[in-house]
């Protein structure tokens, strides 16, 4: 005689509706894929500027054209005044360097790269007839893995999947099988509800491993993301922070009955969360007014969370009261839906 | 209060009453409807769109709260024994879509992993005529297909009794002459099925008792044939004459072996007890009359007349009665 497990049934019917669904994997896995190297790309660290400079054809112009070249950052020509007049108005050049007993610069303020021109172009030549700076200092570059914009985005962009896909995966799923009447129909029989919501949620949490992998691997290979924290620490972490916001998809789709009525309260939801929940920028960059209102949201705890285990190697101890955070807002949800649930 | 203990009846229903708010004050959808079920019967509740139909087998079903009145399900009462209740339901409701991507197979399994005692799936997939389609997607299956797994869906729990709001509704006729034959085979095991539906021959053919229901009234109650003897007259003759705006129906009812006449759409229905006798009697006043005869049947009469008869309005809309 076969037994039958309800809950493994329901779990099961839940993997095979999403695998076998083209446009639910490619949102869940392709659409952050393709988000994650497009703006990868976008904001690849560009070669280091060129300073091109004329400096105008006298008796000192090769000594000072040859102090420069030594800078590599640095093309030098050297042409009458008046070609490097027109160079300058072109924007062929940034600076004209005059020589004579007293250096002339031609520049135009308006144009950063001239103004940066003129500074450095000045400060090679000013160091080269002996000056000294009083102030010893040092400069280090910072392009090495684990500083890049591509490393911030990263968990960012983990962040925004795990509250997209907890939203829709739980609150899409559940509202769809009401307008079906599925819902009904499961009613009808002596299933437990406990079982249902947990085949919804627990598919939620399958479905955001390989979500995981595509991510974080795509930093790694494509981008030479640094993962320096623990990969179990990594895993739990999204565990957590795909469950509070299953939490969230079950609360929004407790009692809509149109897939119209719970897209939109997902994009409510959602939206606070795009803009100040740190995402694509540092969400400390608002104003002081409204830290309290982006700290308390729970996607910018998980993307804090995220960026100190990944980026930094934290543990999650270090991280138990943002974890504490996203724990509340799983949990509260959870029970006002439970409370308010319609099943009919 | 009426004894918890009633063997023989699987349903027992006095007084049920739903009231539904509405923009303008209320909407009694059941307004004091008594029925009882015995076991094993096929049990109809017959009656137009909006009679109420879905609002009762529903409350049955435990998935609708009365307003008032006293339901028992196999001697149970919903809010009691819900989950032994559930286990001895077959429930298929009106509309229901299953999941497109799942097979019938996986479909079958999934509503039978939630009971504790059933039927194997690959049994009841032959018995609904759905062996060749286990693989097959939900989603690809026909209107009549789907109707047939639903009923599948209800059957895999092995229930004791069964409900089945609308079965046919919406299928090619012979996709409901096939759900009407598993039907009527699921009856025969001695199963209880009660059925809604707004189709006459349906209850007809399925149906060992049929409530007649509109308003949220039961306004008859019996065997198919039982309710059509009860108009007097087994048969039906129509007719229709070519200038007959000055016929009306009463003054043919006084003619020999005709019990009532009536206005249809396209003519008059007259019910009658013996058509060799009605008919002649009619020709004849026709001719007094100097009306044209263009069209005359005769036909059984059926519950569709029944209901006729007693509200004066058909049972589907789309065949409307002009008296």
């Amino acid at each position: 005689m076969t037994k039958y497990h309800p809950l493994k049934e329901l779990s099961l019917a839940r993997l095979r509706e999403f695998l076998r669904e083209p446009e639910a994997v490619f949102w869940t896995y392709g659409f952050p894929l393709l988000l994650a190297v497009g703006l990868g790309i976008a904001f690849r660290n560009r070669p280091v500027e060129k300073i091109y400079v004329d400096v105008v054809e006298h008796e000192r112009a090769p000594e000072i054209a040859h102090v420069l070249k030594q800078n590599p950052e640095m093309v030098v020509e050297t042409h009458g005044e008046q070609e490097c007049r027109d160079h300058l108005r072109l924007g062929k050049s940034s600076l004209v360097v005059i020589p004579g007993t007293v250096v002339t610069y031609l520049f135009d303020p308006a144009r950063p790269e001239s103004e940066l021109a003129h500074q450095r172009v000045n400060d090679v030549l000013q160091r080269a007839a002996g000056r000294q700076d009083p102030l010893k200092s040092q400069e280090k570059l910072v392009t090495e893995p684990g500083a890049r914009y591509i490393d911030f985005l990263v968990p960012g962009l983990l962040g925004m999947n795990l509250m997209g896909g907890g939203l829709w995966g739980v609150g899409f799923v559940i509202v769809d099988m009401r307008v079906k009447k599925l819902l009904k129909r499961l009613v009808a029989t002596p299933m437990k509800r406990t079982d249902f919501l947990w085949s919804i949620i627990g598919g939620r949490l399958v479905f955001m491993i390989p979500e995981l992998v595509v991510i974080l691997g795509t930093g790694v290979l494509f981008f030479k993301v640094a993962v320096r924290g623990n990969v179990l620490a990594i895993l739990l972490l999204c565990l957590v922070g795909a469950i509070s916001f299953s939490g969230l998809g079950l609360l929004v789709a407790c009692r809509a009955r149109r897939i119209e009525t719970v897209s939109g309260l997902m994009n409510l939801i959602m939206l606070p969360m795009w803009l100040l929940s740190g995402i694509f920028f540092s969400p400390d960059r608002f104003p002081d007014a409204l830290q309290p209102l982006v700290q308390s949201l729970p996607l910018t705890q998980l993307n804090y969370a995220l960026r100190a285990v990944i980026l930094e190697g934290a543990s999650l101890t270090s991280q138990s009261w943002r974890l504490l955070i996203l724990a509340v807002w799983g949990a509260i949800p959870f029970f006002l839906a439970l409370r308010w649930f319609r099943w009919n | 209060m009426f004894p918890s203990i009633q063997n023989d009846l699987a349903i027992r229903c006095q007084g049920l009453r739903k009231r539904y708010k509405s923009r303008s004050g209320h909407v009694d959808a059941v307004n004091g409807l008594d029925l009882d079920v015995h076991r094993g019967e096929c049990f109809g509740l017959l009656g137009p769109n909006g009679a109420g139909k879905t609002t009762t087998i529903e409350i049955f079903e435990g998935l609708l709260d009365a307003t008032s009145g006293e339901v028992e399900v196999l001697g149970m009462r919903w809010g009691q024994n819900d989950d032994t209740l559930r286990q001895q339901l077959g429930i298929s409701l009106q509309e229901t879509r299953f999941p497109e991507k799942l097979s019938v197979y996986e479909t079958l399994v999934l509503f039978r992993s939630f009971y504790r005692q059933g039927k194997n799936p690959a049994e009841v997939m032959d018995a609904v005529g759905l062996a060749e389609k286990a693989k097959a997607w939900v989603g690809k299956l026909s209107g009549g297909q789907r109707q047939r797994l639903a009923v599948a869906c209800a059957l895999v729990g092995n229930p004791e009794l069964l409900f089945l709001d609308e079965p046919t509704t919406g299928l090619d006729p012979q996709s409901r002459r096939q759900l009407w034959e598993i039907i009527r085979d699921l009856g025969e095991q001695g199963r209880t099925i009660l059925i809604t539906t707004h189709y006459m021959d349906e209850a007809e053919r399925l149906c060992g008792r049929v409530a007649v229901v509109d308003r949220g009234k039961v306004i008859a109650m019996g065997s198919p044939a039982e309710l059509i003897a009860s108009l007097g007259g087994e048969h039906v003759v129509e007719f229709a004459v070519s200038n007959g705006a000055t016929l009306a129906p009463a003054e043919l009812e006084n003619l020999p072996a005709v019990r009532e006449a009536r206005n249809e759409s396209s003519g008059i229905a007259l019910t009658v007890t013996e058509p060799h006798i009605a008919i002649p009697a009619l020709l004849k006043e026709l001719q007094a009359r100097g009306l044209n005869l263009v069209r005359l049947t005769t036909r059984h009469a059926s519950l569709e007349d029944v209901f006729v008869h007693l509200t004066g309005r058909h049972l589907r809309d789309d065949e409307v009665s002009s008296s």
